[in-house]
C-alpha cells in the first residue's frame, strides 16, 4: 500500500463524497423542512443525466448541456411536487415511502421508453480529457478534479444562500417553524415548490457530472439514492453542514474500504479468510457505519433543533 | 337503543376471505379446468409473498414499526436453505429449523439495535440491515454472488420410511397452503391475545404503555422477532418453490413491494395482506402481459393507491359495511 495509491484513493473518496452531497443536500433540505421523504429523489440524479446527455447531443456543446438540463430538471422537480407530491406533506413517512416508491418505478421505466438504448454516454470534453500532475508523484484526472470544485463551489453557494439570503431565511425560517412561518405571511407552498426545485435541480447536477465517466442508465439514481440517504440519517437529518461531513466521510470511508480493507484485514485475519471477507465487509462498512452511528447517536451527528 | 352491544358482522368481508382463502385451496384444482396451469405457479407465489407480508404487518399494522427491510429475512430463509443444499445436505429437519433459528437471532440482533431509532430513522436503520445483508449476498462468490445459486431439489422430509415429497408439485402446494393458514391462525390468535393488545397499546402511545408498567422495549423487539421467524418461512418457501435463490430476493426494492401488500390490503388487518399480495402480484401479472413497460402504469397506481385508498381492501369492505347500517366506529 503505497502514498501515491492511497492518495488517489482518498481523493476518489472525496469526488464519490461530493456527488454524494450533491443529492443529500436537496434530500436533507426537503426532509427537514417539509418533513417528506422523497425515494424518488434519485430519479432527477437520473433524469439529469439523461437529460444533460440529450441536449449534449442536440447541441454538441458540453456548457449547453448544463444550461438547458440544469432548468429542465428544476422544472420537472417543481411539476412532480406540485401534481403529486403536496398533497403527501399531511401525511406520515410511510405514505411518502411508499408514493414516490411508485415514482421511481415510473420514472425508470418512463426513461426507457424515452430513451430505447441501454445508455446514453457523453464523450469526455477535450479539455478535461488527460491528468494533472498534483505533485508528490501523483496523477489525477482532470474531470474528477473539477468534479470536486463544483461540488465545492455549489457547497459554498448553498451555504451562502441559506445563510445570506432572503430566501435562505424563509428556508431556515420553514424549516424552524413551519406554522409560524406561514401565519407570519411566508408563502409556504411557493417555498417548498422552490425548495423541491431546488433539490431535483440539484440531484440533477450530480447526474450531469458524472455523465462522462459513467453513461446515463435507469435505474442508476437507486444505489445512489440509497447512499445519499444513508448520509443523510449519518450526517443528522435537516442538517445542510451535517450532509456535507457526513458525505465525505461516508465517500471516502466506502472508496477506501473497498481498496484497502483486505490489506488491512490480513493483518488480523489468515490470507484466506480475509480475501474472502474482504469484498463482503467493504460494501457493508457505510451502512455498519450508519448502524453503528444510530446506535451511539440515534439523531445522527448533526441533530437539528427543532421547536 | 339497546344497551347491549352484539359484535357487528362483516358479511361481504368475510365473504371476501372465504372467496380468496377458497382460491387458494382449489387453485390445483381450478386451474387445469380453466386451461390455465400456470396459475397454480402463480398462487404459490401469491401465497409465500402473504406469508412475508403478513409477517410484516404484524410489525408494521400493530406494531407501528415501519421495516423496510424484511426483504432480508426472504434472504436468510432462502440463503440457509441454498447452502445447506450446496452442501448436499437436503434435509428438512435439519434445513428448516436452522433458517428459522438463525432469522430468530439476526432479528433479535437487528431489532434490538434498531428499536433504539424512531420515526424515519427507524426506516433508514433497517433498510441499512437489509442492505449490509444484500451485499452479504452479492459478495458471496461461492455461492454465486449476483447470478445466484440454482438449489437441486426440494428439501426432503423423512420419517421412519413415511416421506412428504415436497417435488410433487400438488403436495409442496398444499404444504404453502397449509403454512399460509398456519401463519393466518397464529398471527390472529397473536394479535389478539394479551401480548397482541399491549403491542396496539404500545403502538397507539409508548408512553403511557411503559407508565402502566409494560417495557415497550422488550414486547416490540419480540413482535420484531416472531416477524421475522415468519419471514424467514417465507423466505424458506421461496427458496423451495424457485428452487433459486439470488440477493435479488432481499433487495430493497422487494422490502417495498412487501409494504405495498400491507398498504394495499389494509394495514393492521390479520387477512388484509393476503389480499394484498394477490392483487399486487396478479396486477403485476397482468399488466406485464398487456405492455413491456408496464411500470409506467403500475408505478401511477401505487401512488394513487397511497393517495386515495389510504386504508387498503379492507378497509373498503368496512366502509361498504358500514354504509350498510354497520358499525360507525
Amino acid at each position: 500500500m503505497d502514498f501515491v495509491l492511497l492518495a488517489e484513493q482518498a481523493l476518489n473518496g472525496i469526488q464519490l463524497g461530493i456527488l454524494l452531497f450533491l443529492l443529500a443536500a436537496g434530500l436533507t433540505l426537503v426532509l427537514g423542512i417539509m418533513d417528506f421523504v422523497n425515494l424518488a429523489h434519485g430519479s432527477f440524479y437520473m433524469l439529469g443525466a439523461f437529460l444533460f446527455a440529450t441536449f449534449f447531443n442536440w447541441t454538441g456543446s458540453f456548457m449547453m448541456g448544463f444550461l438547458l438540463g440544469l432548468p429542465a430538471t428544476l422544472l420537472l422537480g417543481m411539476l412532480t411536487e406540485v401534481i403529486c407530491l403536496r398533497t403527501l406533506y399531511q401525511r406520515d413517512h410511510l405514505d411518502q415511502v411508499l408514493a414516490t416508491f411508485g415514482l421511481i418505478l415510473f420514472f425508470n421505466q418512463l426513461v426507457q421508453v424515452i430513451w430505447p438504448l441501454d445508455g446514453v454516454a457523453v464523450p469526455m470534453p477535450a479539455v478535461l480529457d488527460g491528468s494533472v500532475r498534483l505533485g508528490f508523484g501523483i496523477e489525477y484526472p482532470i474531470y474528477r478534479i473539477v468534479i470536486i470544485g463544483c461540488g465545492l463551489a455549489i457547497a459554498l453557494g448553498l451555504y451562502l444562500l441559506v445563510v445570506r439570503t432572503r430566501l435562505g431565511m424563509l428556508i431556515r425560517a420553514g424549516a424552524s417553524n413551519r406554522t409560524m412561518a406561514g401565519a407570519l405571511g411566508v408563502d409556504i407552498k411557493l417555498l417548498f415548490s422552490c425548495v423541491f426545485g431546488l433539490g431535483a435541480a440539484l440531484a440533477g447536477f450530480a447526474g450531469m457530472l458524472i455523465t462522462p465517466i459513467i453513461s446515463a442508465t435507469s435505474g442508476m439514481g437507486e444505489q445512489i439514492l440509497i447512499l445519499a440517504l444513508v448520509v443523510i440519517v449519518i450526517g443528522g437529518i435537516g442538517s445542510i453542514r451535517g450532509a456535507f461531513i457526513a458525505a465525505l466521510i461516508a465517500g471516502l470511508i466506502d472508496t477506501m474500504g473497498r481498496s484497502f480493507l483486505d490489506v488491512f484485514l490480513l493483518v488480523f485475519l489468515p490470507p484466506n479468510a480475509a480475501e474472502a471477507a474482504g469484498p463482503a465487509l467493504s460494501s457493508m462498512l457505510i451502512y455498519i457505519l450508519m448502524a453503528g452511528i444510530l446506535f451511539f447517536r440515534p439523531q445522527g451527528l448533526f441533530p437539528q433543533q427543532r421547536r | 337503543m339497546s344497551l347491549i352491544k352484539i359484535a357487528p358482522v362483516n358479511m361481504p368481508g368475510i365473504a371476501f376471505r372465504a372467496v380468496i382463502l377458497g382460491l387458494c385451496g382449489l387453485m390445483p384444482l381450478i386451474a387445469p379446468l380453466v386451461g390455465e396451469p400456470y396459475w397454480v405457479d402463480i398462487f404459490i407465489r401469491v401465497m409465500i409473498w402473504a406469508i412475508a407480508a403478513i409477517s410484516l404487518d404484524l410489525i408494521l399494522g400493530y406494531g407501528g414499526m415501519v421495516s423496510f427491510g424484511h426483504a432480508m429475512f426472504f434472504g436468510i430463509g432462502g440463503y440457509t436453505i441454498g447452502i445447506m443444499s450446496y452442501y448436499d445436505n437436503f434435509n428438512g429437519f435439519i434445513q428448516w429449523p436452522l433458517a428459522l433459528v438463525l432469522s430468530a437471532v439476526i432479528a433479535t440482533v437487528v431489532g434490538a439495535i434498531c428499536m433504539r431509532a424512531r420515526g424515519l430513522y427507524f426506516i433508514m436503520i433497517t433498510l441499512a440491515f437489509a442492505q449490509m445483508i444484500y451485499f452479504l449476498g452479492v459478495s458471496a462468490e461461492e455461492f454465486g454472488s449476483d447470478d445466484g445459486l440454482t438449489i437441486y431439489g426440494r428439501s426432503e422430509f423423512e420419517v421412519a420410511g413415511l416421506s412428504l415429497d415436497l417435488a410433487d408439485s400438488l403436495v409442496f402446494y398444499y404444504v404453502v397452503f397449509f403454512f399460509l393458514l398456519l401463519v393466518l391462525w397464529f398471527v390472529h390468535r397473536l394479535v389478539n391475545s394479551r401480548f397482541g393488545m399491549v403491542i396496539r397499546g404500545i403502538k397507539s402511545n409508548e408512553g403511557r404503555m411503559a407508565a402502566i408498567g409494560f417495557n415497550p422495549f422488550r414486547y416490540k423487539l419480540v413482535c420484531f422477532v416472531i416477524a421475522g421467524v415468519i419471514g424467514g418461512l417465507a423466505g424458506v418457501l421461496m427458496a423451495n418453490a424457485e428452487k433459486f435463490i439470488s440477493p435479488d430476493m432481499m433487495h430493497w426494492t422487494k422490502s417495498g413491494e412487501l409494504i405495498f401488500m400491507v398498504v394495499l390490503g389494509g394495514m393492521g388487518t390479520v387477512f388484509g395482506p393476503v389480499a394484498g399480495a394477490m392483487i399486487f402480484l396478479f396486477l403485476s401479472e397482468i399488466l406485464s402481459n398487456i405492455t413491456e413497460n408496464w411500470h409506467l402504469i403500475f408505478g401511477p397506481f401505487l401512488v394513487l393507491v397511497v393517495l386515495f385508498a389510504r386504508h387498503g381492501i379492507d378497509g373498503l369492505f368496512w366502509r361498504w359495511f358500514r354504509g350498510q347500517g354497520g358499525p360507525h366506529a
